[in-house]
């Protein structure tokens, strides 16, 4: 058994809103483990990105804990959490998230000067298949390139884990199967712990465990016995 | 309140801060229009009232002794109404409980009447009785410094005997509205009496009988000026006639034209600035607006509203700065205006003053900030009218960046890439990168000329009183004394230095083009009356020629190497060629030099000296004053030392004033440009500063990518403000330039150094409160913002 790398108890998140309250996490118990690929599967609201953005440091959860390893996210300071993504988390977000005024290359180069042991930016590009398009701004690249460039500079720094939240959402599925294809072959090359967000259901077949998501609630968990690669996902 | 107004007023709420900061700006503008034009109309109408009401002259002349038989001669003269010849006097006036001599100028009134010219307003009391000796009418600020009262005595050396003045009368005169004593370069009340006297009386004290020494004439309206100045000049050369002037170079008339033309100056160089600024101000918000707000346009104009109602829409947050921006500033530049025209009344003496509320200024006022608001926001409200509703629902274009120095020179240097970030998105949009940085350059162009006229007031104090007049005290005879005068100015009580100097009326020539002057004939070797040269290096007067000042040189289109014609207008008139050898500088007067044997030479009338410089020993002052006060030779003293700790102390309370006033308003501007600048850069880029959050930047290094970039503006607004402000007070000095006084265009480091502290200080701080919302930023939804 792969050593477990989150661990979320009896977590809840509350928005409220002047006098509206929306409950978008209702008590998760959810474990993911070392080197594995998780696939978070559920309808638009279900409560998949709120808790991945608890799991990501970048929202705090109402009630219950988390823990990454050894650190408590639940009571950690804005400052601890801060330093926890800098430090450990690599995002990649559907609508990629670039800095439109830095090229490709700088874009992760923004990410490996602060990392405290990253790959050169011009390696991560190479991982996900990039290397002759470094020194594109990202309005000169089309969606599945600018999605990888995401990618890259999600894992220039060898993250712990790799939080991807609908990360082709965006795109059309030949160009989608490109950027599973990168996350698959990070994931095998790094071993990086890594969780998608998705609603195509097709996709579940890439991960080691799979969860679906019904308002706030985990409805399901399972273990794929056997992966399909990437390449071979149709939807 | 139909939707799309409930709609305007809560966009209203929600930019409040951003409207408030460009509101403030057109404030500033309202308020210096309506500040300076308003102190300007208040003080030009108060002067034309007084000039009007009390027959303010058009021509002044004065003579060594013309005979009264003239006066027929002179109404002859075309364009003439009324001329008043008069006896006027320099006298020592010696107050108790003051130990210095004050100076005085006793002036002749008609016995019986008022004068024909320059009437007096009579504050109190009743005009001076001819049967009663000694009974005078005394100017109300000599009288107010000393506390004098119609019945108080006080006496004067008139002619070389003491005499007992009795107040009859506290008046004002429109020639003395500004008042300056022999040798003073600010008005001190406490040492410059003006008096008028019954002219029997006045006659009798200066063997004046029959004759007189001044005239003051006023001319029909349209009567050639210079014609009567001609004919006057003509009519009194035969008795040592100075040479006729315009009003305009009458002492008084000519310092309160110059303070108006510093309104003037400020009317027309501030309110554009400000309005500049805010109307760009206004062109960054709404651009931003309706950027922001594209769907929405969109989504009103398939519901069925009309480009029209959608530009209204827009133009309404236009009409509310411009509203908020009015009403402040025209409160503001009202209290202003009032505080600044009872100001004048320190300096100016005036019977009354007008300050009046004018309905047409406000208007102006609001017609032009109006104008300018909507000359910003044009563009944007365009926009919005002309986006298709089937576009405006699209997102626009995304962002094109590209590197300024070759793809690879970032990576290269490894620049790090937030400053790339920040400078990459600073030329992105050339334009409103450099408009914005001209904008805070004003702010500092605008401290940097108001500094400016500081640092030329301090050159002036010290080119006049550490490098030219630097004497502790000056003495002027009654006329030209032979040199053995200097010998008893020597023996006077703690003198330790004595130079005699000699002043020479003439005329000076050059084909058609003519001035009168004073030559000052200079003892070889002087030391306490220096002349500089162009470069302000001390300059010996010429053995052979004479130097000029370079305005007089100009106006006489001479060099040196070139001849002037000299006509000596007192003692044995003649008329002969003399060399120009140097030219000069000097901000006072327009004034010629040359060695005091030649002088003397030209005058042909042996030795003579008109003026002693003293260095004085300061202990023995008190002394040396009581024996001034009774040397009969001794017409005037001028204290140069008490002049200047004079200037300094009313300097001193203004300067301290218009520091704050200027800093605020730089500071208005400083915040309003940054302020707007950063709120619009922080809601373009929330989503890229979300994503540095995301990717573990700390708030301090994603504060620090818009820190960045304005601080990029910032610098390069420096040196633009700094051009910009030595323009504007270059501009300020020239219009100060007369006959009577040149500013000197100087500047120093510690000027611009002020101007660019304030500009920093004021950024920082508003980088700061700015940064409190970056601190705030939400990271998911930052991340769904829309670029």
């Amino acid at each position: 058994m792969p050593e477990a790398v989150f661990v979320a108890r009896s977590l809840t998140k509350i928005y409220r809103n002047a006098d509206v309250e929306v409950q978008a996490l209702r008590g998760v118990d959810m474990t993911l483990y070392e080197g594995e690929v998780s696939v978070l599967l559920g309808p638009s609201g279900s409560g998949k990105s709120t808790l991945l953005n608890i799991l990501g440091g970048l929202d705090s959860a109402t009630s219950g804990d988390v823990r990454f390893r050894d650190h408590d996210l639940t009571g950690a300071s804005e400052r601890e959490l801060t330093r926890y993504r800098r430090d450990h988390v690599g995002f990649v977000f559907q609508f990629y998230n670039l800095i439109p005024s830095l090229t490709a290359w700088e874009n992760v180069a923004l990410v490996t000067d602060i990392a405290p042991d990253p790959m050169t930016p011009s390696q991560a590009l190479a991982l996900v298949g990039l290397a002759p398009r470094e020194k594109h701004f990202p309005a000169q690249l089309s969606g599945g390139e600018q999605q990888r460039v995401a990618i890259a500079r999600a894992i220039a720094k060898r993250p712990d884990v790799l939080l991807c939240d609908e990360p082709i959402g965006a795109l059309d599925s030949a160009t989608g199967r490109v950027v599973l294809e990168a996350i698959e072959r990070i994931n095998a090359e790094l071993g990086t712990t890594t969780a998608i967000i998705t609603h195509n259901a097709p996709i579940r077949a890439m991960a080691h465990r799979v969860f679906t998501f019904h308002d706030g609630r985990i409805a399901s968990q399972s273990l794929n016995a056997e992966r399909k690669p990437a390449r071979e996902i149709v939807w | 309140m139909r939707a799309l107004d409930r709609k305007s007023w809560r966009d209203a709420l929600r930019l409040w801060t951003q409207i408030a900061a460009v509101a403030l700006v057109m404030a500033s503008g309202v308020m210096t229009i309506v500040l300076a034009v308003g102190a300007y109309r208040s003080l030009l109408e108060t002067r034309e009232t007084y000039y009007d009401r009390y027959g303010f002259a058009h021509v002044f002349a004065s003579a060594m002794r013309a005979p009264n038989r003239l006066r027929d001669d002179v109404l002859a003269i075309p364009g003439v109404i009324a001329a008043e010849l008069r006896v006027v006097e320099n006298v020592i006036v010696s107050m108790p409980g003051m130990a210095e001599p004050a100076s005085g100028r006793a002036v002749s009134i008609p016995d019986f009447s008022d004068p024909s010219v320059n009437r007096l307003y009579l504050r109190s009391g009743r005009m001076p009785d001819p049967a009663r000796a000694g009974e005078i009418a005394l100017d109300e600020r000599f009288a107010k410094a000393h506390r004098l009262g119609v019945g108080d005595t006080f006496t004067a050396i008139m002619n070389g005997r003491e005499r007992g003045l009795t107040v009859a009368a506290i008046v004002l005169s429109p020639e003395y509205i500004y008042a300056l004593g022999p040798g003073d370069i600010m008005p001190d009340d406490r040492r410059f009496a003006v008096f008028f006297m019954p002219r029997s009386a006045l006659e009798g004290l200066f063997d004046m009988g029959g004759a007189f020494n001044d005239i003051a004439i006023r001319l029909l309206r349209g009567a050639s000026e210079q014609d009567v100045i001609d004919n006057v000049d003509r009519l009194l050369d035969p008795y040592g006639g100075a040479g006729a002037h315009p009003r305009i170079e009458q002492l008084s008339h000519a310092f309160l034209d110059s303070e108006l033309s510093q309104l003037y100056a400020m009317a027309r160089v501030m309110p554009p600035v400000f309005l500049f600024v805010s109307a760009f101000l206004v062109n960054m918000i709404l651009s931003r607006l309706v950027a922001l707000e594209r769907e929405q346009i969109g989504l009103l104009k398939a519901c069925g509203y009309t480009s029209l109602e959608v530009a209204l829409h827009y133009a309404r947050l236009v009409i509310v700065i411009v509203a908020i921006g009015l009403i402040v500033g025209s409160v503001v530049g009202d209290w202003l205006g009032q505080a600044t025209t009872r100001l004048y009344s320190q300096y100016f003496s005036f019977p009354f003053l007008v300050f009046r509320r004018s309905g047409d200024l406000f208007a102006i006022a609001a017609i032009v900030s109006l104008a300018s608001a909507f000359a910003g926001a044009f563009k944007a409200i365009r926009d919005a009218a002309r986006l298709a509703p089937a576009v405006a629902m699209q997102p626009p274009a995304p962002a094109r960046y590209r590197s300024l120095i070759g793809g690879g020179a970032a990576r290269r240097f490894r620049a790090p890439p937030l400053l790339v970030m920040a400078f990459r998105h600073f030329v992105r949009r050339p334009l409103r990168s450099a408009l914005t940085t001209l904008g805070l350059s004003m702010s500092v162009a605008l401290l940097v000329t108001a500094m400016a006229s500081l640092d030329e007031i301090d050159e002036m104090i010290d080119i006049v009183f550490s490098r030219t007049e630097r004497a502790d005290a000056t003495l002027v005879f009654a006329g030209a004394k032979p040199p053995s005068v200097l010998d008893d100015a020597r023996r006077l009580p703690g003198v330790l230095a004595v130079e005699g100097y000699r002043s020479l009326l003439v005329t000076l020539r050059n084909g058609a083009r003519q001035k009168r002057a004073a030559i000052t004939g200079r003892p070889r070797g002087a030391d306490l009356s220096l002349m500089l040269d162009r470069n302000l290096k001390p300059l010996e007067a010429p053995d052979h020629g004479v130097a000029l000042t370079e305005r007089l040189a100009r106006h006489l289109d001479v060099g040196v190497g070139d001849t002037v014609e000299i006509e000596v207008r007192a003692g044995k008139r003649r008329t002969v060629d003399v060399p120009v050898t140097a030219i000069n500088k000097s901000f006072l007067g327009l004034s010629a030099d040359m060695a005091l044997s030649e002088i003397d030479r030209l005058a042909g009338d042996g030795p003579r000296v008109t003026s002693a410089s003293l260095l004085i020993d300061a202990t023995q002052a008190g002394r040396l004053y009581e024996k001034v006060k009774k040397t009969p030779s001794i017409a005037a003293i001028t204290l140069q030392g008490i002049s200047l700790v004079r200037f300094h102390e009313t300097i001193a309370e203004n300067i301290t004033t218009m520091t704050v006033i200027y800093t605020a308003l730089a500071v208005v501007i400083g915040f309003g440009v940054v302020y707007n600048s950063m709120r619009i850069q922080f809601s373009e880029r929330a989503r890229e500063l979300a994503s540095l959050r995301v990717l573990g930047f700390t708030r301090l290094e994603v504060a620090g990518v818009l820190f960045a970039e304005i601080a990029l503006i910032v610098v390069l607004a420096q040196p633009v403000g700094w051009s910009v402000g030595a323009l504007f007070a270059w501009s300020v000095s020239k219009g100060f330039e007369s006959d009577l006084f040149t500013i000197p265009f100087v500047m120093h480091p510690p000027t611009f150094a002020y101007a660019s502290i304030v500009a920093v200080a004021s950024a920082a701080a508003t980088g700061l409160i700015v940064k409190r919302r970056v601190d705030r930023l939400d990271m998911v939804r930052g991340l769904k913002t829309r670029e």
